[in-house]
């Protein structure tokens, strides 16, 4: 019999003295991935300057620390804009709340679409109605049209700044979750029908158990693309709100709010450092994170390998 | 003599489908002693998994159980609120599956898999669930165990998936573990590997086993008592050796006269003519009338009822009744 035993074990082929995790097979994929370890870098460095970079600077946010509207200088690397506050400085700090709204708002939509999209898939019937049919009016609405409404609601009874920037991460997390919900709802209607689900139910599982610990993990390659993309999809949202001024309104600094500062003519064709190097940030996150996401698409997707 | 420790008593389980009800299971009786191996014979679609599955309540819609009981220990487990049905499942009763490759979740590790049963039934911590999880993967006969413990169900072949399967359904050391063709996707000589792992199982733990099956081999092999189904009854019931000694039911005499035997050379295996009657329009007469080179005109308008005859065998058939004869 131990012999039998011993022929079974080498059929499957397992000659590594550590068996590799699923993770570890993709994190390979994706570092063959030239275009999407470019946009990791390009994410890593982001964060470096914007989280990093304000401690180098020194110049603090409040005060004026040169000459208004005064172009790019030893001094002032990028200008300085007509309050004469340091354009560097402004936009690393501006980065934080961006990089930080798309994050928290990413995580929101997460939390709130896998949960639903989840429940939805494994109760089905009337849950599945209600869960479903909500996400739908979800998105039948147009977000811009309710943000601003939102917006003018918030600027209307006052929320303090700071404060605001909370409110505008949970209200774009809340908008983005249905695309979510039902993209994981999909994947556990057909994962519920599996054997190991059966499998699980015989061991006496309870559902909250079953759903959380046996489902959505098998949902989260198609989890962490959606969110990734949607962190892109947060901050191009923020920037937008905080350009019309209804997302995060100064003196708190927003990649969006700063570009936003430039919207007259004389501004935008004689001070190009107002605006370019928030826009080329903007730009830039919002690609890398894409390249990332597709990247990841390529490597969690089991169909995709070759 | 050992107790019964499952009793099945009338159990019928329909399913609603567009077409009309199927009585999937039809008023089926029968009981599983302590430390017995129960086979359940028939072919496919004769309600043989839905009974198992009636046992462990996940029947799921359009089907239900609809009538009689199930005593497991003298109490009726379709009376049972859910969270001692879940307490039952996977710790008194446990259950493999037809499928090894995808009976395991593929994202975590076989040791988690053990180890979650112990964890939930017997309250172990993880570090004792680990130890036990390796001892569990010993007892089936895997070696390197640690390995296998830290390893992805994509590594191992199906033969060792049915038996980490094994290894999961022993966690919580069951009193009843029922095997739904436990074999059907493996090659032959894991079959015997499995089986064999199945009797020592048996022989060590006194675990009674319900092993669904179509294969007569696998039978012989390792049943106590047989149970013959048709079309969602009970036709034939017998201790194993006086069941292949002495088959009753036409049925059961076609399905022993239909296996190849080994060094003798036949043109052509015997078949049983025809095909099961469609589930939705059984009458009330013996559903295998029409298939049956005894058929009698009392089979075409009376179904027989299950009788005893001597050596503990039951049989439901006009042959052996008085009033058949007529």
């Amino acid at each position: 019999m131990a012999q039998a035993v011993d022929t079974t074990s080498t059929n499957a082929e397992m000659p590594k003295t550590k068996p590799a995790s699923p993770w570890t097979l993709a994190f390979r994929q994706l570092r063959r991935n030239k275009i999407a370890m470019s946009g990791l870098i390009v994410i890593i460095m982001m964060f470096l300057i914007c989280f990093v970079g304000p401690f180098l600077s020194p110049y603090s946010l409040e005060t004026m620390s040169g000459p208004s509207n005064k172009g790019p200088s030893a001094s002032h690397w990028l200008g300085t804009d007509k309050l004469g506050r340091d354009i560097l400085l402004r936009v690393m700090l501006a980065g934080r709340i961006s990089l930080l709204v798309g994050l928290v708002a990413m995580m929101v939509s997460v939390a709130i679409g896998s949960t639903l999209g989840a429940l939805a898939g494994y109760y089905r019937g009337w849950v599945d109605t209600i869960i479903m049919r909500f996400a739908d009016i979800m998105l039948s609405i147009p977000a811009l049209p309710l943000l601003i409404i939102l917006g003018a609601v918030l600027s209307d009874i006052q929320v303090p700044p700071d404060q605001r920037i909370y409110l505008v991460m949970f209200l774009l997390g809340f908008m983005s979750w249905p695309g979510l919900a039902r993209l994981v709802r999909g994947q556990i209607l057909t994962l519920r029908e599996q054997e190991f689900m059966q499998a699980a139910e015989v061991l006496g599982l309870r559902d909250k158990r079953k759903i959380f610990r046996h489902l959505i993990p098998n949902t989260i390659p198609i989890i962490i693309v959606v969110a990734t993309l949607s962190v892109a999809g947060a901050i191009l949202m923020e920037s937008v709100l905080s350009y019309l001024g209804i997302g995060v309104v100064p003196p708190t600094p927003s990649w969006g709010n700063m570009i936003s500062a430039a919207n007259n003519l004389i501004d935008f064709k004689k001070r190009p450092w107002l605006w370019i190097p928030p826009g080329v940030c903007i730009f830039m996150t919002v690609i890398a994170i894409n390249v990332i996401g597709d990247g990841l698409r390529d490597a969690l997707d089991p169909k995709m390998k070759k | 003599m050992a107790n019964n420790l499952v009793e099945f008593r009338n159990l019928r389980t329909n399913f609603y489908t567009s077409g009309g009800v199927v009585k999937a299971v039809n008023d089926v009786s029968f009981a599983i002693k302590e430390g017995e191996t129960l086979c359940v014979v028939g072919e496919s679609g004769c309600g043989k998994s839905v009974t198992a599955m009636s046992l462990m309540r996940l029947v799921s819609p359009p089907g239900k159980t609809e009538g009689g009981q199930i005593l497991y220990n003298g109490e009726d487990l379709l009376t049972l609120k859910e969270r001692q049905m879940r307490h039952i499942r996977g710790n008194e009763i446990a259950m493999i599956f037809q499928e090894p490759m995808t009976s395991l979740n593929p994202v975590f590790k076989i040791g988690q898999q053990i180890s979650e049963p112990l964890i939930i039934h017997k309250g172990m911590t993880k570090k004792e669930a680990k130890k036990r999880s390796i001892e569990l993967i010993e007892l089936v006969g895997i070696p390197r165990a640690a390995q296998i413990f830290d390893s992805y169900p994509h590594e191992l072949s199906g033969g060792m998936r049915q038996r980490i399967m094994i290894a999961i359904a022993l966690s919580c050391d069951p009193k009843l573990l029922i095997a739904d063709e436990p074999t059907t996707a493996l090659d032959v000589t894991i079959q015997a590997q499995i089986l064999d792992l199945m009797r020592n199982i048996k022989s060590e733990f006194k675990t009674a086993i319900m092993l669904i099956t179509h294969d007569l081999g696998v039978v012989a092999e390792m049943a106590d008592h047989v149970v013959v189904m048709y079309a969602g009854k009970v036709i034939e019931e017998a201790p194993v050796h006086e069941l292949f000694r002495n088959p009753k039911h036409p049925y059961t005499q076609g399905l022993l006269r239909a296996k190849p035997i080994i060094n003798q050379r036949q043109s052509r295996l015997y078949t049983i003519p025809g095909q099961v009657p469609n589930p939705v329009s059984l009458g009330n007469n013996c559903y295998f009338n029409d298939r049956c080179e005894h058929c009698m005109s009392i089979c075409v308008d009376k179904q027989p009822p299950l009788n005893t005859y001597e050596n503990r065998h039951k049989a439901a058939c006009w042959l052996y009744e008085k009033g058949g004869e007529a």
